[in-house]
């Protein structure tokens, strides 16, 4: 939270990764990305497919970890997460 | 461990879970030479490593959970494997059949719906594609 109404926001830092066809689309496999604390797992996926056109094309957010755990769109990034957003899994 | 860039040991992993089990049920997924009428030369896995293990844990766990006398154990490779090689394992084990089909077949549904491992099919001219179950 703001201490002061327009004081920018401190940033925090969380490392994304990239697998797949993701990563193909990225041209790259992990990402450290500086975003405003409070920051929620939909709007780094929002953020992410606008620099990324390949995967906007995705017509909803995909399947998300955070820390390796599946998380929703509403969880709250914290300093030092690793975040990836999945590609259809294909296992098996 | 259950992600691994060797060949499966299904014996190894059959002796895990045989106890004083009235039945012992084994799925094998192996690389076939086709998909979707492509013919398949190889396919190449990929793994969220340290995700794909712990999902796979949490699914065993799950399943014992589920089948409370089953004992169950599952490995997926990981690399690049050749039609005919095995990629995923599941053995349950139960004191009847009954119970160790339905935990081996509940086991390898939920690995492929959830552990992060994807694959690139390899066809004979030398193009690859992932794999997207969801579309199709």
């Amino acid at each position: 939270m703001p201490l002061f109404a327009g004081v920018d926001l401190p940033e925090m830092r969380v490392n994304l990764l990239y697998f797949a066809s993701f990563r193909d689309a990225a041209g790259l496999s992990e990402q450290v990305r500086e975003l405003p604390e409070g920051t929620r797992v939909a709007q780094l996926w929002e953020a992410v497919a606008r620099e990324i056109p390949r995967l906007a094309a995705f017509p909803a957010m995909p399947p998300a970890a955070v820390n390796r755990e599946y998380v929703d769109g509403e969880t709250l990034l914290r300093d030092g997460d690793e975040v990836a957003f999945l590609p259809p899994v294909a296992g098996g | 461990m259950h992600l691994t860039f060797n060949p499966i040991d299904v014996a190894a992993l059959l002796n895990e879970v045989r106890g004083s089990d009235g039945g012992v049920c084994l799925f094998l997924g192996v690389v076939r030479n086709e998909n979707e009428g492509l013919p398949t030369v190889a396919i190449q896995y990929e793994a969220y490593g340290p995700m794909a293990e712990s999902e796979m844990a949490r699914v065993a766990r799950q399943i014992e959970e589920d089948w409370p006398e089953s004992r169950v154990r599952i490995q997926h490779r990981a690399g690049r494997l050749e039609v005919g090689e095995v990629s995923v394992a599941v053995v349950a084990a139960a004191p009847h059949r009954r119970e160790a089909f339905e935990a081996c077949r509940a086991a390898i549904d939920r690995v492929k719906a959830t552990v992060p491992i994807w694959k690139k099919e390899f066809h004979p001219d030398g193009s690859s594609a992932w794999v997207d179950p969801t579309r199709g």
